[in-house]
C-alpha cells in the first residue's frame, strides 16, 4: 500500500472525520498497512509504545495478564476505532496487552514521526489531541458501565 | 366477585383478572437461571399477543408476575422468557413440559415496527432485555426486503449469560444482518467482543437520519445507549423504548408500576423516547 493508498484508508476511517487535506496528507506519510493473524500480540504492557493503530477490519483485544487466569480482554477494539493512546501521552509505555482475536488489518502509524508532526502543526495537534482525549472519555464511560454489573440481579 | 381461575367460559377480554390456563409445551434452558417456556392454551385462549406486549403469567398458589413475550407463531404456543430473580420466576422458569400456569393479558402498549418500514433499523438490547425484542427480530429476519440496513447489537454480562446463543450464531451466518455481541466479563475461550453493549453502536452501519431504533434493557443501559443514539444523530421521536417496573394488576387500577405520571402496565411497557426522556432523569422515581 502506496502513502497514496494509506491516505484514502484513513479517509475512510471514523476517528479522522473532519481533518483537512493537509492534515490527512501528513498523517498518511506517518502511517503504513499492517496485517495481524489470529492471536498475534502487538502490544505488550510497560513495553514503549511507538505504534498507534487505526483499525480497518477484524478486532484488538485489550488484555490484563492476571496470575492463575492468564490474560484476561477488558475490551475489544474493532472497525472504525483506534487502539492506544499511550504513544501520545509520556512516559510512552503501554498501559496493557493487545493482541489480535482474528485477521486484523490497520493503519500502523509510527509514534514518533506522529508527535513531531504535531509539534510542527498546532492545529493537527489539537485536532488529534481531541480524537484521543473522546476516545479515552468513551472507553473510561464504557470501563464504568461494566464495572455497574448492569446484567446482575436486581 | 372474581373467579381465581377462568374455568367458567367467561372470555378473558369481559374478565382481565382472572387468569387462563395454560399449559407448558416446551422449556428450553437458555442460562444457569433463564429458560424459555411454550405456553398454550388449555381451554379458550387469551388474545394474540403483539410484539412488545406482556403477560401476567401466575404460578399457582406462588405469585404472578408480568413477562413480556418473546416468541410468537409458534406452533406449540407463545414462548415467554424467564429469568429467575424471585419466588415466582423460580417457579414459573423451573416449571415442566405438562405443568398448567395462569396467563392473564396480553397487556401494554407495541414496538411500532410498521413505522421503520423502508428505514435502518437498530435493534439495542441487553440482558434478558433482549427478550421482548426477539419478537421485532423475528419479523426484521422474515421480512428483510422492508427495511434498510438492520442492526442487532446485543450486550450479556458474560458469554454463559447470553439468551438465544443458538439463534444469535444463526444470525451471525446472515450477510443482511450486521450482528455484534459483547460481553461485559470474557472467559479465555470467547472469541467475541468484550465492552458494555452502548459501544458497539459505532460498528452499526445506519443513517441516522432514516433510522428507528429499539432499545431494552437495564435502565442504566438503555439511558447510555440512547445517549449514544442521539449523538450519532438518530433523532428523538425515532427511539422506542420498554421500561420496567413492577407491574401487579396489569390494568393501571393499582398504581404499583407508576412511574411518574405514567403507569407501566396500561401507558407502556414500549414508550416513544421522548415521553420517558425527563423521567429517564429523575433519580429514585
Amino acid at each position: 500500500m502506496s502513502t497514496t493508498e494509506v491516505r484514502t484508508a484513513i479517509t475512510a476511517h471514523q476517528f479522522f472525520d473532519g481533518l483537512g487535506p493537509d492534515q490527512l496528507d501528513t498523517l498518511a506519510t506517518c502511517g503504513e498497512p499492517i496485517e495481524f493473524r489470529a492471536g498475534e500480540t502487538l502490544a505488550r504492557e510497560g513495553q514503549p509504545a511507538e505504534q498507534f493503530y487505526a483499525v480497518e477490519s477484524g478486532h484488538l483485544a485489550i488484555q490484563i495478564h492476571v496470575p492463575q487466569r492468564g490474560a484476561v480482554t477488558v475490551a475489544t477494539v474493532g472497525p472504525g476505532e483506534v487502539l492506544g493512546w499511550s504513544w501520545m501521552l509520556e512516559p510512552h509505555r503501554w498501559h496493557f496487552d493487545a493482541v489480535a482475536t482474528e485477521t486484523t488489518r490497520a493503519v500502523a502509524f509510527d509514534a514518533a514521526r506522529l508527535r513531531f508532526a504535531m509539534d510542527d502543526d498546532d492545529e493537527l495537534n489539537a485536532a488529534l489531541t481531541r480524537r484521543v482525549a473522546a476516545v479515552m472519555t468513551r472507553r473510561l464511560v464504557a470501563a464504568r458501565l461494566q464495572l455497574l454489573d448492569l446484567y446482575g440481579a436486581p | 366477585m372474581v373467579d381465581l381461575i377462568n374455568t367458567a367460559g367467561s372470555s378473558p377480554a369481559a374478565a382481565p383478572m382472572a387468569p387462563m390456563p395454560y399449559r407448558v409445551t416446551r422449556r428450553r434452558h437458555e442460562t444457569h437461571d433463564t429458560a424459555t417456556i411454550t405456553i398454550a392454551p388449555v381451554g379458550e385462549p387469551v388474545a394474540t399477543p403483539r410484539p412488545g406486549q406482556f403477560h401476567m403469567l401466575y404460578a399457582f398458589g406462588i405469585g404472578e408476575v408480568p413477562i413480556s413475550v418473546s416468541g410468537l407463531d409458534r406452533e406449540d404456543g407463545i414462548e415467554h422468557t424467564i429469568r429467575a430473580v424471585g419466588l415466582t420466576t423460580e417457579a414459573l422458569s423451573g416449571s415442566s413440559v405438562g405443568d398448567i400456569i395462569g396467563v392473564r393479558g396480553p397487556f401494554g402498549t407495541v414496538w411500532d415496527i410498521d413505522a421503520a418500514r423502508g428505514d435502518d433499523v437498530i435493534v439495542m438490547a441487553g440482558g434478558i432485555g433482549l427478550a421482548p425484542l426477539r419478537p421485532v427480530i423475528e419479523h426484521l429476519l422474515a421480512h428483510p426486503g422492508d427495511h434498510g440496513s438492520v442492526n442487532v447489537l446485543v450486550g450479556a454480562r458474560s458469554p454463559a449469560e447470553l439468551v438465544y446463543a443458538d439463534e444469535l450464531a444463526a444470525i451471525a451466518r446472515r450477510d443482511d444482518v450486521h450482528l455484534a455481541v459483547t460481553v461485559d466479563s470474557s472467559t479465555p475461550e470467547w472469541r467475541g467482543r468484550v465492552g458494555v453493549v452502548t459501544t458497539v453502536i459505532d460498528s452499526a452501519r445506519f443513517d441516522p437520519g432514516h433510522t428507528r431504533a429499539f432499545v431494552c434493557g437495564p435502565e442504566a443501559m438503555m439511558r447510555f445507549g440512547i445517549r449514544a443514539l442521539l449523538d450519532r444523530g438518530v433523532a428523538p421521536e425515532r427511539i422506542q423504548l420498554s421500561a420496567e417496573r413492577n407491574m401487579a394488576c396489569a390494568v393501571g387500577h393499582c398504581g404499583h408500576c407508576q412511574y411518574g405520571p405514567v403507569l407501566v402496565c396500561r401507558d407502556g411497557a414500549v414508550f416513544d423516547y421522548p415521553r420517558l426522556a425527563p423521567l429517564l432523569g429523575v433519580r429514585e422515581l
